[in-house]
């Protein structure tokens, strides 16, 4: 028997089967927390910097936080990019990446609760690598992407898509529990709230 | 109202005092306690050491003694935890009347508070493992004891933390046990108390043994003689 | 062989037994005046994180009893479960292979190396590969595995175990981490400090070539969810990221109850786990990816599922839920006896409270019969289980299973003498009055054999004149 036979039948042999009811009594949507306010606050609880800029005042922004040299992915709106100089994702190899500084990208949504920021390789994202070598990711979050609790944000996500969930910058607290930020992914995390109008 | 009090094993061989001091208490308050003397212990030992078998005849005698009493009260968090937990577990389906730790009692039968005691010392209080987390007793004792008069009531450091008793856990493990014991002993210690209480014998038991080992001059005393004092 | 003959995780690899039992091993961790004082300091420090952060949910028991309910319905079919994320996880590109134990998944492990070409293999922190002793296996076969989360790189570079399920450092100090930063890691500064900051630094230093250059990753997995194929890693550090995507190739080790049945489950998971293992609202990284994506990370990927004594513990109704942790570590965090122990006293790389029902279903109680009597049973990690593992019961249900199948005679005799006395009134009121002949040792300082632990750090109350029942029948 192939050691896949042999577990399956151990597991009908276990016994388990029964049926489970799973209570499916916690909040999905909530009113209280789904505010801007409470997102910028969580994302700065995790020492990341968050501007609030109307999207008149973006490009400006974006021109000030994009240091050093600067790798943009496709689908990042072309009128947010005014003066820039940047590379595309062409895409470039891992030593290309490591000489990058910066990377400016959209994301697929943002949790308040968490103060957490999801990509999903999306127009304006890029693929995992991108956004995980530069030391320096600079990302924008319009208003209208911001949802307030978990369950909101793996609804409208489509697992089939390799997804990253930021959560400030990276850190650890290997050491006497103390939270040290940033270790191998981006030290530093921008995060760009553009408040009005919403795109389309 | 027919109120029977389960004296516990240890009380009844060890610390006679805290059974004499819960039926002072009860009688002052109007009950009329009987204790019926064919109950012996809840088995928790026997079954948190692995010998559920052998807890079996308690756990069915234990319904026995006390059958046809309206009320069971008894000066122990732990053993009110195995009979409301294990037992059923045990021998499904038994008639046991409610069996309540003392706090709970006083607070949720008796829907007393302030039960008209005197104790002019300084202490400080252990909530005990089982009343807190298997019974849920939260505040009940020291809003107890905040109503004593001439108490001086003093918070524990750490208080939610294990004194090691555990049982049998403090003769396997009694390096463990030790080490648990010697916090405990260092927190009681810097409270500055005379007295320190809790609401099982087990508990106070190991916590006395370590204060008497280390020479504190701090003594055990059991949340019921306190309550019982009019000192 | 437990529970309707199957088979137990195998001796001889991997590490969920100790060389001692715990009461030994513990007795020398209690008097390590240094590691209590790292223990104690970090585990109130997590634990007072923790507390923050799940008290401003205000549904935290409704997601805990959701947990649960998820977990023990894919306990319930397991079978379904397991074979749907095969299925998912092979129409994505991927390829899964089935290991009954830890040498079966190491050998497959080995294998996929090798065929790489590849001599190393850069690691994402993960219980499962410590569980079977996967470094270890590889290293027989030639091949170099690099632990990249930081406290796996600590503990590795000093030749040390792991002591904790989230930080397996836990029991070294600042200082202790720089001295082993020094001594063994290659290209760090001779005046290295203690500073957490610059101890990260160094280590990112120290990885950083390695990860743009390594070819083949191994990791773990958190969720693993059978209705998509989708697969699930939660860290912090970017090492992870980094394992998961720039390699060629990734192979990915789980024990087969890390499956979810949906998408719709991480919901759940994803808010009890963080807030319960490292105190945060969420982990700075969370990775999710599906088989293989063109153009997006390894374009060669494995998910291996290994048993190893998983459905041993499936086939006990009252050892099963053990099945349903998600190795957040909460417990140990609490455990008034891990915090005196430290880890390593449980000789598995499952410690504390969830260690001790959890290595000796995986062994079989016989293997590990010391475990189940770790605890005091004060069921504080009942309390902070993000999934409700009712720890306490089930750590009484395997005593029994102990006490039946490793009998210790003289413990049995007294059970049964001491519960043969309780059995008669007449008895019981005659062996209480025994007990005034043990009125002059009291005084005693130091008892022999067994009551010998007790009294020495503690003094025996005296037994009384006269036992409640007597006074109370002269009343």
């Amino acid at each position: 028997m192939s050691a896949r036979e042999d577990i399956l039948d151990r597991i009908r042999h276990a016994k388990a089967d029964r049926s489970v009811e799973v209570p499916r009594g916690y909040r999905r949507a909530d009113a209280a927390t789904a505010s801007l306010g409470l997102f910028v606050d969580r994302v700065e609880d995790y020492c990341a910097v968050v501007h609030r800029a109307s999207l008149a005042e973006v490009p400006a922004l974006l021109g000030r936080l994009a240091d050093g040299r600067l790798v943009v992915p496709e689908g990042v709106p072309a009128e947010w990019l005014g003066g820039l100089t940047f590379d595309s994702d062409a895409p470039l190899s891992t030593e290309q990446l490591d000489r990058v500084d910066t990377v400016l990208t959209t994301c697929a949504l943002a949790i308040a609760e968490t103060g957490t920021i999801v990509l999903d390789a999306g127009p304006g994202q890029g693929r995992r690598a991108l956004t995980l070598i530069p030391d320096h990711h600079v990302v924008v979050v319009r208003a209208s992407q911001v949802v307030a609790t978990v369950p909101q944000a793996v609804a409208r996500l489509d697992p089939r898509r390799p997804q990253t969930w930021i959560s400030g910058p990276s850190a650890t607290s290997d050491i006497e529990l103390q939270r040290v930020e940033g270790v191998h992914g981006p030290r530093r995390l921008d995060v760009v709230l553009v408040t009005e109008p919403n795109l389309p | 109202m027919r109120v029977a009090l389960f004296v516990t094993c240890l009380v009844d061989g060890m610390f006679p005092e805290v059974g004499q001091a819960t039926v002072t208490l009860l009688e002052r308050l109007g009950i009329t306690v009987e204790v019926p003397l064919s109950q012996t212990c809840c088995g928790q030992m026997h079954v948190n050491t692995g010998y559920a078998e052998l807890a079996k005849p308690l756990v069915r005698s234990y319904a026995k003694s006390f059958q046809g009493y309206d009320y069971v009260v008894t000066p122990s968090g732990s053993c009110a935890g195995a009979v409301r937990h294990q037992h059923p577990a045990l021998v499904p389906g038994q008639q046991v009347p409610p069996t309540y730790e003392l706090s709970e009692f006083l607070i949720d039968v008796l829907g007393v508070e302030d039960v008209g005691a005197s104790y002019p010392h300084r202490v400080t209080y252990h909530p005990t493992c089982h009343s807190l987390r298997l019974l849920r007793v939260g505040d009940r004792p020291l809003r107890l004891l905040r109503n004593v008069r001439g108490i001086d009531l003093v918070d524990l450091p750490d208080a939610h933390s294990c004194c090691g008793f555990g049982g049998t856990f403090a003769v396997k493990n009694p390096d463990v046990s030790a080490a648990m014991l010697a916090d405990k002993v260092r927190h009681v210690r810097s409270t500055g108390a005379e007295v320190c209480s809790a609401g099982d014998a087990s508990c106070l038991m190991q916590i006395g043994g370590g204060l008497s080992r280390t020479g504190t001059g701090v003594r055990t005393v059991h949340l019921a003689e306190i309550l019982a004092s009019t000192a | 062989m437990t529970f309707l003959g199957m088979p137990t995780a195998p001796a001889g690899v991997g590490q969920l037994r100790g060389d001692r039992d715990f009461p030994s091993a513990a007795k020398d961790a209690v008097q390590d005046e240094q590691l209590r004082r790292n223990l104690g300091n970090a585990t109130a420090t997590i634990r007072a994180k923790r507390a923050r952060t799940v008290q401003e949910v205000p549904d935290w028991e409704e997601l805990r009893q959701a947990g649960a309910a998820i977990k023990d319905e894919v306990l319930a079919h397991l079978d379904t479960y397991l074979q749907q994320l095969e299925a998912q996880v092979v129409a994505a590109g991927g390829t899964v292979h089935w290991a009954r134990d830890a040498n079966e998944a190491n050998a497959v492990v080995t294998r996929l190396v090798q065929a790489t070409g590849s001599t190393e293999v850069v690691k994402v922190k993960s219980m499962a590969t410590q569980e079977i002793g996967l470094n270890e296996a590889l290293a027989d076969a030639g091949i170099a595995a690099y632990e990249t989360d930081l406290a796996e790189l600590i503990v590795q570079l000093d030749h040390d175990k792991p002591s904790h399920i989230l930080v397996p450092a836990i029991h070294k100090n600042r200082t202790e981490i720089r001295d082993v930063f020094r001594r063994e890691m290659k290209g760090v500064p001779a005046d290295l400090t203690d500073d957490p900051a610059e101890l990260a630094e160094a280590a990112r230093n120290f990885l950083r070539q390695k990860f743009l250059t390594a070819r083949v990753a191994v990791s773990g997995i958190n969720f693993a969810v059978a209705e998509t194929g989708t697969l699930c890693v939660v860290e912090s550090e970017g090492n992870g990221r980094m394992c998961l995507t720039l390699p060629e190739t990734l192979i990915s080790v789980m024990g087969i109850e890390k499956v979810l049945p949906t998408w719709q489950d991480l919901e759940v998971f994803l808010q009890l786990l963080p807030r319960s293992s490292t105190g945060e609202r969420m982990n700075p990284y969370t990775s999710f990816w599906t088989g293989v994506t063109p153009g997006d990370g390894p374009q060669d990927f494995h998910l291996v599922l290994f048993d190893n004594g998983r459905t041993a513990t499936l086939a006990d109704p009252q050892g099963r839920a053990a099945l349903r942790c998600i190795r957040c570590s909460a417990c140990l965090n609490v455990c008034p006896v891990y915090e005196r122990t430290g880890g390593h006293a449980y000789g598995s790389v499952y410690p504390g409270p969830i260690g001790a029902v959890l290595s000796p279903q995986l062994t079989g109680v016989k293997e590990n019969p010391s475990l189940p009597f770790a605890s005091t049973l004060c069921g504080a990690c009942l309390d902070v289980c993000p999934v409700a593992i009712d720890i306490p019961s089930m750590l009484v249900h395997l005593r029994e299973q102990v006490v039946q199948q490793d009998p210790h005679r003289l413990e049995a005799a007294a059970m049964t003498a001491v519960a043969y006395a309780m059995s008669s009134q007449r008895r019981w009121t005659w062996a209480l009055r025994a007990l005034r002949i043990g009125r002059p040792f009291a005084r005693l300082k130091r008892l022999p054999g067994k009551a010998g632990g007790w009294t020495a750090s503690r003094d025996l109350p005296t037994p009384p004149q006269q036992s409640f029942r007597d006074w109370w029948a002269e009343r």
